[in-house]
């Protein structure tokens, strides 16, 4: 069902860039403003982030013949661009490391409808620590397989590697994520109670 | 905390989607331009069912359904040929409209005739001024307009009115009193005057016998003869003209409502 309405908007893009766009737009919305929010960490990066890539998926394909368009692999080609943009605005960021540093605390948004409502389960507010406590490679992984819902042949072409090393790391990742949400009894970690101390951790991460 | 030991992590990854928020799909396609789309309603009207189009600036376009088959998405093509944008479906019809429609009086509403030339604009604009119920020759309009010579030239524009029937092009006629021509048919010009008020036979009487203006001999003033005050004149105080110098000449002057000659000419 998800081809074949892809394949539908794809058409009408084929068709006519203007007059498509706006469904394009549409069908993919929620995953890159998810990929987005979840490699950010912040509902106004996140935002900054997802408008920007169709912005410049609009401006690429302006320049595309009928027939890429029509085989896009429309969802792994946005991601791309997000996570191509998320690493410039690192990397920027790097550079200038104070204009930046106070944004990254998550800010729930009533905006995001019903299904933010999760964010309030404490379960995926730890989640979302435990997330961006991971390491760039495991996590952006992660959140394309399991948050998003791509196959690992997108993710292999999002990230550009083969799709064995895209099972790889999102597989080593989640080992990550249960070790750190279930504290073993062996090791005497305490800090995944509380999750105030994990703000520093996460910015020397993103840094 | 507690559930998240039990249940594996891949579970709750999938409740982090989240969709868009509201209006972010707006704001993307407002970045781009891509928001220029018009919006479509459906209204009943003296001519039957109306397509009508409209956007921020006014309503764009008018069009009876049953040119259409009462197909929507077949107008729609035809008001993306016409205009260049899209159709969406509307929510509400724009302020006013219900109301215009039942009065007859349009001139409240905004328009959206961002693609006509100016001179169209000033064809339509000085069209929306004749009140329900009456008419107008096309010499009045081209005249009113300051371009006395381009009857023709009038004709051509209200042929290409883009609101018809809200801007209403039905009421102008031939400058010898007859009904003319439409551009939705002859036959939806009549429905619409009659629907008005508009006594067609006896309009087409006076043009059969060549007479373009009525006067009273009470007052003595001159109307074109679908005028309010013309046709509050009594059969018995009613003089006919056939020109504005035999008016002229025997001592009326011109209605200043009907205006059947230029306002300071007359002066």
């Amino acid at each position: 069902m998800a081809l074949h309405s892809d394949s539908a908007v794809l058409d009408d893009l084929a068709g006519d860039l203007d007059a498509g766009y706006p469904a394009f737009v549409r069908a993919h919305a929620g995953a890159v403003y998810t990929t987005a929010l979840r490699l950010s960490g912040s509902s106004a990066d996140a935002d900054d982030l997802a408008q920007e890539t169709f912005i410049r998926a609009y401006k690429a394909l302006r320049g595309f013949e009928a027939d890429r368009v029509l085989s896009l692999e429309s969802r792994a080609w946005l991601l791309t661009i997000t996570l191509n943009l998320y690493r410039n605005a690192l990397r920027r960021a790097a550079r200038r490391p104070r204009e930046t540093s106070d944004r990254h605390p998550e800010v729930t948004d009533r905006r995001r409808g019903p299904e933010a409502v999760a964010e309030d389960d404490e379960d995926s507010e730890l989640l979302v620590g435990l997330l961006r406590e991971l390491p760039e490679h495991h996590r952006v992984p992660v959140v394309l397989r399991h948050v998003v819902g791509l196959s690992y042949a997108e993710i292999s072409s999002v990230l550009d590697c083969p799709v064995g090393t895209a099972k790889a790391n999102v597989a080593r990742g989640l080992d990550r994520l249960r070790a750190r949400a279930s504290p073993q009894p062996a090791s005497s970690k305490k800090s995944s109670k509380k999750s105030s101390k994990k703000s520093s951790k996460q910015k020397k991460e993103l840094r | 905390m507690t559930s998240m030991s039990t249940t594996p992590p891949s579970t709750a990854l999938r409740a982090l989607r989240v969709d868009a928020p509201v209006g972010f799909v707006d704001s993307v396609l407002e970045e781009l331009g891509l928001h220029d789309a018009d919006q479509l309603i459906t209204v009943q009207s003296p001519a039957g069912g109306l397509f009508v189009a409209f956007n921020d600036h006014g309503i764009s376009a008018v069009m009876p359904t049953a040119l259409f088959d009462d197909d929507p998405e077949k107008f729609a093509v035809h008001h993306r040929d016409e205009s260049g944008r899209r159709l969406v479906a509307g929510t509400r019809p724009p302020a006013g409209l219900v109301s215009a429609l039942r009065s007859g009086r349009a001139t409240n509403l905004r328009y959206d005739l961002s693609g006509l030339t100016p001179f169209e604009r000033a064809v339509l604009t000085k069209t929306l001024e004749i009140p329900s119920g009456e008419v107008r020759p096309y010499g009045w309009v081209a005249r009113e307009i300051g371009r006395p010579k381009a009857v023709r030239a009038v004709g051509s524009a209200l042929g290409r009115n883009p609101v018809p029937v809200l801007i209403p092009c039905h009421r102008v006629v031939r400058s010898d009193g007859q009904i003319g021509n439409y551009g939705l048919g002859v036959p939806m010009k009549r429905a619409l005057l009659s629907a008005e008020g508009v006594d067609i036979e006896r309009l087409e009487r006076l043009a059969d016998a060549g007479v373009r203006y009525v006067g009273s001999d009470t007052t003595g003033v001159f109307c074109m003869p679908s005028c309010v005050h013309a046709r509050r004149i009594r059969p018995a105080h009613e003089v006919q003209f056939r020109t504005e110098a035999a008016a002229s000449a025997v001592g009326y002057r011109p209605c200043k409502h009907c205006t059947p000659v230029a306002v300071r000419d007359a002066s």
